[in-house]
């Protein structure tokens, strides 16, 4: 794969996926954790299943290691049937959210530990965990206890125990949950470039959409046992199918109404007295179909005179939200509808430009909103 | 001020419940049988002053001790207590340690009650409770009558009075205290351990010997303390139980004060008793210390 070339094997219609979930249904009793799901994960992917508790990512993650059989449909990992393997005979390893590193063993038997199941020679496993040891820089801490460790090491002997084995398939279950903030970004990104070292297949359970958005070449939204949409980052982000998804990665402002079709774009209404929204859309709509548009508050505009643009409304801020790099605000229209809108502050004035109770207007050009059906 | 009584409290306690009794006993085995009230010479006279407190130390000695290693009796029982102790309680952890992994492994809801019936033997006596086997398993008794009546065997077993009447005795008695530091450590350990055992090429009994064990070992150690030493001093399940060759120290004990009256033998022989047991008492401390240590 030449540098420039991105890596997309889900738009090749030739490749061959590394692992197809095939009408997967998982039940718990009455309990329908995953309903019905086909999926299909490429090899050397960084795969991200990102959803609230209780969605069925974790379930769907727990099949893939062997601890879940589906109650219906196959898991296939290159092409052979899981279901009559068990875990401990799979090409795939699994990084537990507690880490589960086996309080009784220093980390160099931890990392040690699936190598000499396998029962390979002394030598080639003592050559191996020093490898491991050295990917995740904890040559230093070899012979201690986990408990001995800080959090943030722990982690790392269980990502290093996971892949000593070399699996084909590496799963993480929220590798980053029990980590504060910074040490989560920082790992995040040591997490890609050990990933792309190692060239393994990843697949990531995590409830924390940007850190999905930050690893993930692509992204499966899940809502109760359903896939709601699988892509990239940026299409999740920009073009969301659904408002659940709208809503679930990054703030948003949803709108709801009918779309009569125009010259090029739909006419959106959606209050009375409020002018109409312009929204270009590949779907195909009836005329007076109630529908949604969601909008991103950086794609959304404030200033203090009317700007002579589409989509123009006059508002009252009501909250702002200072975050440093940038400030959000709330802003009530007139039929009481709240609208966020987000500014860079891009010079260092610590006076703000606007203000609450401000009368303001917001605008989005035609381009930024996005139409959904449902 | 308040660390005073803080260490005081528990060291007056230790003073008046261990060490006093102690120092009592070891005067006693140093002491000379008498036929008096009570059985022994010499007794301190405060009223003659510093000369009978002189006195009475010049009549101390530690001729009982000599005794003991003369007599080939009290070496062997004390062997043979050691023994019995350690066979019983290795039977004790074959029986308890399938009964504390069930407990901990049954649903949550579940295991108050099982606690709770590991427990409730203990609300009857303890002597009645030994009595009740004897019924069970004397030749007329309920099993032999059981086993006769299915035609398993066509003649009673003889089981009371021998050893393996004692060996079912301990099991019975002491298993609780060998299920419950066994269970205490099965149920705080991590199910995903054992996913991640054989996530990473275990089988599910190779994750057992691996990981299991191991991790319940500090349990493990201290029930089996826990049987092996009341189990040495034992002395109403040999005797009720036990036949004429089963040969414990605790029944040594008994019949030295009770039958013989000689006490200041019996003395010595709880004090040996006593300076045997410290060995395993201060493993257990130092186990149970670790284990805490290990815990923070």
């Amino acid at each position: 794969m030449s540098p420039q070339e991105v890596f997309a094997p889900w738009d090749d219609p030739n490749a061959r996926p590394l692992i197809q979930f095939k009408g997967v249904t998982k039940r718990f009793g009455d309990f329908t954790a995953i309903d019905n799901v086909t999926l299909d994960i490429y090899a050397r992917e960084f795969f991200a299943l990102l959803g609230p508790s209780g969605c069925g990512k974790t379930t769907l993650m727990r099949m893939l290691a062997g601890f879940e059989t589906p109650s219906e449909g196959t898991i296939l990992l290159d092409g052979t049937d899981q279901a009559p393997i068990p875990p401990n005979q799979r090409a795939t390893n699994m990084m537990f959210q507690s880490y589960a590193l086996f309080p009784h063993l220093t980390v160099r038997d931890n990392i040690a530990f699936g190598l000499k199941r396998e029962g390979k020679p002394k030598d080639e496993i003592h050559a191996r965990v020093e490898e491991m040891l050295r990917l995740v820089q904890l040559q230093q801490f070899a012979a201690r206890k986990p408990h001995q460790i800080s959090g943030g090491q722990r982690q790392r002997v269980a990502l290093a125990r996971a892949l000593a084995k070399a699996p084909k398939l590496l799963l993480l279950d929220e590798p980053l949950g029990a980590l504060d903030k910074k040490l989560r970004e920082e790992t995040q990104f040591e997490l890609m470039d050990i990933q792309e070292k190692t060239g393994t297949t990843f697949v990531i359970v995590t409830h924390d959409q940007e850190e999905a958005m930050t690893v993930a070449s692509r992204v499966a939204v899940m809502d109760h046992g359903q896939l709601k949409q699988v892509a990239t980052p940026p299409q999740i982000y920009e073009n969301p199918n659904t408002v659940y998804v709208a809503d679930f990665i990054g703030e948003v402002t949803i709108f709801q109404g009918t779309a009569k079709k125009a010259d090029g774009y739909y006419e959106f209404t959606w209050a009375e007295g409020q002018p109409p929204l312009k929204c270009r859309s590949p779907l195909e709509l009836s005329n007076g179909q109630s529908c949604f548009v969601a909008v991103r508050p950086e794609k959304v505009e404030i200033s203090h005179v009317k700007p002579e643009d589409d989509n123009v409304l006059p508002g009252k801020i009501i909250d702002i939200g200072y975050l440093g790099n940038l400030s959000t605000y709330h802003v009530e229209l007139g039929n009481g509808q709240i609208i966020r809108a987000q500014n860079f502050n891009t010079d260092r004035s610590t006076r703000q430009v606007f203000t609450w109770d401000d009368q303001v207007w917001v605008n989005w050009t035609v381009g930024c909103a996005v139409l959904l059906e449902q | 001020m308040r660390r005073a009584i803080l260490i005081g409290i528990p060291f007056i306690w230790l003073l008046a419940l261990f060490l006093i009794p102690f120092v009592i006993v070891f005067k006693i085995s140093l002491s000379d049988l008498a036929l008096s009230i009570p059985p022994y010479t010499p007794q301190l006279d405060l009223s003659q002053g510093w000369a009978g407190i002189r006195d009475f130390f010049s009549q101390l000695d530690f001729e009982n001790y000599i005794f003991l290693t003369t007599d080939d009796l009290y070496w062997r029982a004390y062997l043979s207590s050691l023994k019995i102790a350690a066979v019983a309680t290795f039977l004790t952890l074959l029986v308890g340690y399938p009964i504390a992994y069930g407990m901990a492994r049954a649903e949550e809801s579940w295991r108050p009650m099982l606690l709770m019936l590991v427990i409730l033997p203990f609300w009857t006596s303890f002597l009645i409770r030994v009595y009740s086997w004897m019924g069970i398993l004397s030749s007329e008794g309920y099993l032999n009558q059981v086993l006769l009546a299915l035609g398993i065997i066509s003649d009673p077993l003889t089981i009371l009075n021998t050893n393996a009447a004692v060996y079912i005795g301990i099991v019975y008695t002491y298993l609780p205290f060998m299920i419950l530091p066994i269970y205490a450590t099965l149920e705080k350990m991590d199910i995903s351990l054992l996913e991640a055992a054989e996530d990473l090429g275990c089988s599910r009994f190779s994750a057992f010997w691996l990981v299991t064990i191991p991790l319940s070992l500090p349990g493990i150690v201290a029930g089996c303390f826990l049987v092996f030493i009341p189990t040495i001093g034992e002395f109403v399940i040999p005797s009720l139980l036990g036949g004429s060759q089963t040969l414990m120290i605790g029944k040594v004990l008994w019949e030295e004060f009770f039958s013989n009256r000689d006490w200041p033998v019996a003395s010595a022989v709880a004090v040996i008793l006593l300076l045997i047991l410290v060995i395993p008492i201060v493993l257990f401390q130092r186990n149970e210390q670790k284990q805490r240590e290990a815990g923070k």
